[in-house]
C-alpha cells in the first residue's frame, strides 16, 4: 500500500475534491456527533495537506491537467490546476480546517444536539462544492459544484438559532438560484457558439466568435450571475442577514471562503475564458467595476458604522472588503490583480479570526449586540484582543496583513496614475477606523452594565484557532515573501507574462 | 429570421414570466413556483439548442444517419436534478418560516423582523441610558 | 408544428400561473407545465430528459408542493407588489437575451457550431468506446461521469438539508395504536387501497426495468429511483406514515442514501487503485468494453439507491412535520377545552 503512495501523487487534483466528498456520506454512517467532528477535522486537514502539495507542485512544474474518466479534455471533464486555483484551494482548506477546530464547542450552544451530525455533513459538502468549483477546468462542472456548495450553504445558514436565519437563508436561496441559473444561461450560450464546455478549449475558440451579440450576452449573464454570488454592490442584499444570523462557525467559514470562490470565478471567466482583450476592451468593464467597487466600499462601510449587532457590522464590512478586491481586479494590471489575490488571502485570515472571536463571545454571552460588549475587554482579554488586531488588519495598519494588500492596491493605482481613486481607498480605511473604534470604545473604555453577569474567557477550543489566525495575520504582515510570491506568480501567469 | 428564432423568443418569454413571478410576488410558495418556471424554461432553451432538423433521439440504431445532439440532454438531466433539490430545500425552509413567523407573505415577515429589530435596539438604548 | 402548439400552451399556462391566487391551482398548473415541457422534450428528441422531467416536474415537485401547501395555507394574499422594478429587471434581462439570440444559429440547423467539435465524437465513437446504444447514457455515465457524481451529491445534499431543517425526534409508537388507526381507516379508501396494493409490485418492477434498461433506451438510475420512491410514497399516502415507517426503517434508509454515494465514489477509487484515472472504467476488467459496462452498471445502481432513498426521506420528513403540527394543534385545543370547562 505504501509503495503505491508515490503513484497517488498524479491523482492529487481529484483527491482534493473527492476526499471531503466521500467523507460526507461516511459521516452519516458514523452517526454520533463527536466521532463525526473528529473525522471531519481530519478530512479537512488532509485536504489542506493535499492543497499544499498541489501548490508546491504547480509552483515548481507548472500547470497540472487531470483527465477524469481518462477521456481527453474537451470530451471528458478536466481538472486543471494552475497557480491561481492552487492558491485559492490553499485558502479554502486552511481556513476550513482551523475553523472546524472550534466547531464542536461553538455549535454546542447554537444548534440542537440531534442536528450536529447533519451540520458536519453539510459543512463538508460545502467545502467539497467550493473545492470542486475551484479545481475544475470545465464550465458546466462549475455549475454542478456551485450548486453543491450553495445548497449546503442555505441549509447551514438556516440552522442559526434566530428565526431570522430562516428568512435570510430563504432570500439567499432565491438570489443564489437566480444567479446560478444566469450562469447556466451564459454557459449555454457559450456552448451554443463554440460547441465546447472545456475552459481551455473555450478560451481558444471564443475569440473567433467574440464579435457576435450572442457571446456578448453570454458574458453579461455569466458576470451578473457570478456577481450575485459575490455579493457585489448593488447585488449584495442577501449577504448581511445571512452572515449575521447563521451559526458562528458557518459565518467564520463563509466570510473567509465563499466570496473568495466567487471572486475566483470572476477572474477565471474574465481572464482565462473570455480573455483579457475581450473582457476589458470590448466591454467597459473596467469603469463599471471600479465604480461599483468604490460605491460598495463607501456605502457598506457607512452602513457598518450604524449597526448595533456586531456580526451584522462585520458582515457589512465584508461587502466593503469585496469592494477593495473588485477595485484591484478592475485595474487589470499585474500589480492590481496581485493586490486582489493578496487581499483574498489576507481578508480570509482576518475575517475568519474576527468571526471566530465573535463566535466565542456568542458562546459566553449568547448574543453579539454592541451593548453586551461593555467592559468585555477585561473579561475576555484574549478574545477581544484578537478582534482588535483583526480590526487593525481590516483598517490596514502596518505590520498586519491588511497593510500589505492595501499597499499593493495603492501601488497599482499609482502605477496607472489614478491617484484620486487611491485617495478614495484611503478614505475608505478611515470609515473602517470608525466602525472598529466603536467596538473598541465599548469593550475597553466602558464599565460593564450593572445587570450583566460577568463572564469568563472563552474555552481553549476557541482561543487556539483564533490566535493561530491572528498570528498568521501578523506573520504574513511582516514576512510577505510567501504570499506575495505566489499571488504575483498567479497574476503574472494570468496576464501571460513570464516572470 | 422570424421562423429561425421564433422558438427561442417564446422560450425567453417563458423564462421572463418565471423571473417576474420570483421578483414581483410576495408569497413564498409562489416565488418557488416562479423559480421552477424560470429553470424549466432554461431547460427548454437548452434542449431546443440540441435539436437537429430531421434528427432522431440519440439512441444508436442501424438505419439512422442524423441524431440530435446528446450533450445538452446530459447537461439538462443534471440540471433537472439540481432543480428538484433546490425546490425541496426551499420548501422545507418555507415550512419552518411558517412555523416561526406564522406567515408566508414576504411583507408580513419583513414587518415582523423590523419590529423585533427596533425593539431590541430600543431596549438596549434604554439600558444604556439607565447606566449613564 | 407540434412544438409551436406546445409552446403556445406553455405560455398560456405561465400567464395563468401569474394570475391565479389559489396556490393549489397554481401548483397543479405547474405540474401541467412540467408535463407539457416533457412532451416538448420528446418532440425535441430528448427522450431521457423528457422521462426525467415528467417524473420530477409533474410528479415529485408537485407532490412536495402540495404537502407544503397543506401546512401553510392555499391562499396567496396580494399585498403591495413591486411590479415596476420587477418589470424593469425582467425587461432588461429579456431584451438582452433576445439581443443575444440575433447572432444565434437558427433553430434546428445541422451546421450550428454546437453540433460540431465535441458532440460528433459521442455520436460516432461511443459504440466502439463504451459499447452501449444510448448515447445519453454513455456521456452521462462515462464521458461526463464526474458531473453525474456531482448530481448525486447535490440530491444527497438536499436530503441532508431537509433532515437538518425538518427532522423531528419521534417517540416510539405503540404498535397496537397503529393497528387501531389502521382498522378504523380500513373502511375509507378501500378501493384505492386494494388497487394500490395490486399496483405497487408492478411499479417497483417497472423501476427495476428502467434501472437496468438505461443502456438501451431512455431510463437509468435517476428515473428508476424516482419511480421506486413513487411506489413507496403511494403506499405512505394510503396507509399512513406510521405504517410506512414500520415497513421502511428510518436509520436504514439513511444508511442506503450514504451507501449510494459511496458506491459511486468507490467505483472511482477502484479505477484509481487499478492504475487508471478517476472513473476510467477501462481498467476495471481485462476488456475495456466490459470494464465500461461494469462501471456504468455500478454507478447507475449508486444513483438509483441515493435518488430513491433521498426522495423518500424528503417526503417522510415533510409528512412527519405535518403530523407533528397537527398533533400540537390538537393538544393545544384539548388544553383550551379543558381550561374553558374548568372555568
Amino acid at each position: 500500500m505504501i509503495a503505491h503512495l508515490p503513484a497517488l501523487q498524479v491523482h492529487l487534483p481529484v483527491l482534493q475534491v473527492i476526499i471531503p466528498l466521500m467523507a460526507a456520506p461516511i459521516c452519516l454512517i458514523l452517526k454520533r456527533a463527536h466521532p463525526v467532528w473528529l473525522f471531519a477535522l481530519i478530512t479537512s486537514g488532509l485536504a489542506f495537506v493535499i492543497s499544499v502539495l498541489l501548490l508546491q507542485q504547480v509552483m515548481t512544474s507548472g500547470v497540472i491537467s487531470y483527465e477524469l474518466g481518462g477521456w481527453q479534455a474537451p470530451w471528458g471533464i478536466e481538472y486543471r490546476i494552475d497557480k491561481l486555483n492552487a492558491f485559492v484551494l490553499l485558502i479554502i482548506t486552511s481556513i476550513s480546517t482551523i475553523v472546524l477546530f472550534a466547531a464542536q464547542t461553538s455549535i454546542e450552544k447554537e444548534i440542537p444536539k440531534s442536528k450536529h451530525t447533519f451540520f458536519y455533513i453539510l459543512y463538508l459538502l460545502s467545502l467539497t462544492g467550493m473545492l470542486g468549483i475551484v479545481a475544475t477546468g470545465d464550465a458546466f462542472n462549475v455549475f454542478v459544484f456551485l450548486e453543491i456548495s450553495s445548497l449546503s450553504a442555505y441549509a447551514l445558514i438556516a440552522m442559526g438559532k434566530d428565526r431570522r436565519a430562516l428568512w435570510a437563508a430563504y432570500q439567499y436561496l432565491i438570489m443564489g438560484t437566480i444567479g446560478a441559473t444566469f450562469i447556466l444561461i451564459g454557459i449555454g450560450l457559450m456552448y451554443q457558439m463554440t460547441g465546447t464546455l472545456n475552459m481551455e478549449d473555450l478560451s481558444q475558440r471564443l475569440p473567433e466568435v467574440a464579435q457576435t451579440r450572442t457571446v456578448f450576452t453570454a458574458f453579461a449573464f455569466v458576470i451578473v450571475g457570478v456577481c450575485l454570488k459575490l455579493a457585489l454592490f448593488p447585488l449584495h442584499l442577501w449577504l448581511p442577514n445571512a452572515y449575521a444570523y447563521a451559526p458562528s462557525i458557518v459565518t467564520a467559514f463563509f466570510a473567509a471562503t465563499a466570496t473568495k470562490v466567487a471572486i475566483y470565478l470572476l477572474i477565471r471567466f474574465t481572464f482565462t475564458i473570455f480573455g483579457l482583450s475581450f473582457s476589458f476592451t470590448t466591454i467597459p468593464l473596467q469603469t463599471l467595476f471600479m465604480a461599483l467597487g468604490l460605491a460598495g466600499i463607501f456605502i457598506a462601510s457607512t452602513s457598518a458604522i450604524y449597526q448595533k449587532n456586531i456580526k451584522l457590522l462585520f458582515a457589512y464590512s465584508s461587502i466593503a472588503q469585496i469592494g477593495y478586491m473588485i477595485v484591484g481586479f478592475s485595474i487589470s494590471s499585474v500589480t492590481g490583480l496581485t493586490a486582489t489575490l493578496l487581499h483574498m488571502f489576507n481578508h480570509a485570515l482576518m475575517k475568519s479570526a474576527i468571526f471566530l472571536a465573535l463566535g466565542a463571545v456568542m458562546y459566553r454571552l449568547g448574543n453579539v449586540q454592541l451593548s453586551s460588549f461593555h467592559g468585555l475587554g477585561r473579561q475576555m482579554p484574549f478574545t477581544m484582543a484578537a478582534i482588535v488586531i483583526g480590526g487593525l488588519s481590516l483598517i490596514g495598519v502596518p505590520l498586519t496583513v491588511g497593510f500589505v494588500s492595501k499597499w499593493y492596491l495603492l501601488l497599482a493605482l499609482l502605477e496607472q496614475g489614478w491617484w484620486p481613486v487611491a485617495v478614495l481607498i484611503l478614505l475608505g480605511s478611515v470609515l473602517a477606523v470608525i466602525y472598529v473604534w466603536r467596538l473598541v470604545e465599548v469593550a475597553y473604555f466602558k464599565e460593564p452594565l450593572s445587570d450583566q453577569v460577568p463572564v469568563k474567557e472563552a474555552p481553549m477550543f476557541f482561543i487556539i484557532p483564533i490566535w493561530t489566525l491572528i498570528i498568521a495575520n501578523i506573520y504574513f504582515g511582516i514576512d510577505t515573501r510567501l504570499s506575495v510570491q505566489v499571488a504575483q506568480a498567479a497574476a503574472m501567469s494570468l496576464f501571460g507574462v513570464t516572470p | 429570421m422570424l421562423m429561425g428564432l421564433f422558438n427561442h423568443w417564446v422560450v425567453i418569454a417563458l423564462m421572463m414570466i418565471g423571473l417576474y413571478i420570483v421578483i414581483a410576488h410576495g408569497n413564498l410558495i409562489k416565488k418557488i413556483v416562479g423559480l421552477t418556471l424560470f429553470q424549466t424554461s432554461v431547460f427548454i432553451f437548452y434542449i431546443s439548442m440540441a435539436k437537429v432538423n430531421g434528427g432522431t433521439a440519440p439512441i444508436l440504431a442501424d438505419d439512422i444517419i442524423q441524431y440530435s445532439n446528446p450533450l445538452p440532454h446530459v447537461l439538462i438531466l443534471t440540471a433537472i436534478v439540481v432543480g428538484i433539490a433546490t425546490t425541496a430545500l426551499a420548501l422545507s425552509l418555507v415550512v419552518r418560516i411558517k412555523e416561526t413567523y406564522g406567515s408566508i407573505e414576504e411583507e408580513n415577515i419583513q414587518d415582523q423582523d423590523n419590529q423585533t429589530f427596533e425593539q431590541s435596539n430600543s431596549q438596549k438604548d434604554s439600558k444604556q441610558e439607565k447606566q449613564a | 408544428m407540434i412544438n409551436i402548439v406546445i409552446l403556445t400552451l406553455l405560455v398560456v399556462i405561465a400567464i395563468a400561473i401569474i394570475r391565479m391566487k389559489d396556490l393549489f391551482a397554481v401548483v397543479m398548473l405547474l405540474g401541467i407545465y412540467g408535463l407539457l415541457s416533457a412532451s416538448f422534450f420528446v418532440a425535441m428528441d430528448a427522450v431521457d430528459v423528457a422521462f426525467t422531467e415528467a417524473a420530477v416536474g409533474a410528479g415529485i415537485s408537485t407532490l412536495l408542493m402540495l404537502v407544503v401547501i397543506s401546512m401553510t395555507g392555499r391562499r396567496e394574499i396580494t399585498t403591495r407588489h413591486k411590479p415596476f422594478s420587477a418589470l424593469f429587471v425582467v425587461a432588461i434581462t429579456g431584451f438582452l437575451l433576445i439581443y443575444g439570440t440575433l447572432d444565434m444559429p437558427y433553430f434546428g440547423s445541422a451546421d450550428a457550431p454546437i453540433h460540431g467539435h465535441v458532440a460528433p465524437r459521442y455520436i460516432n465513437d461511443s459504440m466502439q468506446e463504451i459499447g452501449i446504444p444510448n448515447i445519453v447514457t454513455s456521456v452521462l455515465a462515462s464521458y461526463r461521469a464526474f458531473d453525474t457524481f456531482g448530481e448525486v451529491v447535490v440530491i444527497f445534499t438536499a436530503g441532508i438539508g431537509v433532515l437538518a431543517l425538518l427532522s423531528v425526534v419521534r417517540r416510539p409508537e405503540d404498535p397496537e395504536q397503529i393497528a387501531v388507526i389502521n382498522d378504523s381507516m380500513h373502511e375509507r379508501h378501500l378501493v384505492i387501497r386494494i388497487i394500490a396494493k395490486i399496483l405497487i409490485p408492478f411499479i417497483l418492477l417497472f423501476a427495476l426495468y428502467v434501472q437496468f434498461h438505461g443502456d438501451f433506451g431512455p431510463g437509468g438510475g435517476f428515473q428508476a429511483g424516482v419511480i421506486f420512491a413513487a411506489a413507496i410514497i403511494l403506499y405512505t399516502m394510503l396507509f399512513g406514515l406510521s405504517t410506512a415507517r414500520r415497513v421502511i426503517n428510518q436509520s436504514l434508509i439513511r444508511l442506503v442514501a450514504a451507501t449510494g454515494v459511496l458506491l459511486y465514489g468507490s467505483v472511482g477509487l477502484a479505477t484509481l487503485l487499478s492504475g487508471g484515472n478517476f472513473f476510467d472504467y477501462n481498467v476495471l476488467a481485462n476488456d475495456p468494453i466490459a470494464g465500461q459496462h461494469l462501471g456504468i452498471a455500478l454507478i447507475e445502481l449508486g444513483v438509483g439507491c441515493t435518488v430513491a432513498v433521498v426522495i423518500i426521506i424528503i417526503f417522510f420528513n415533510f409528512a412527519a412535520r405535518r403530523e407533528m403540527q397537527l398533533n400540537n394543534k390538537k393538544q393545544h385545543q384539548d388544553k383550551k377545552n379543558k381550561e374553558s370547562s374548568s372555568c
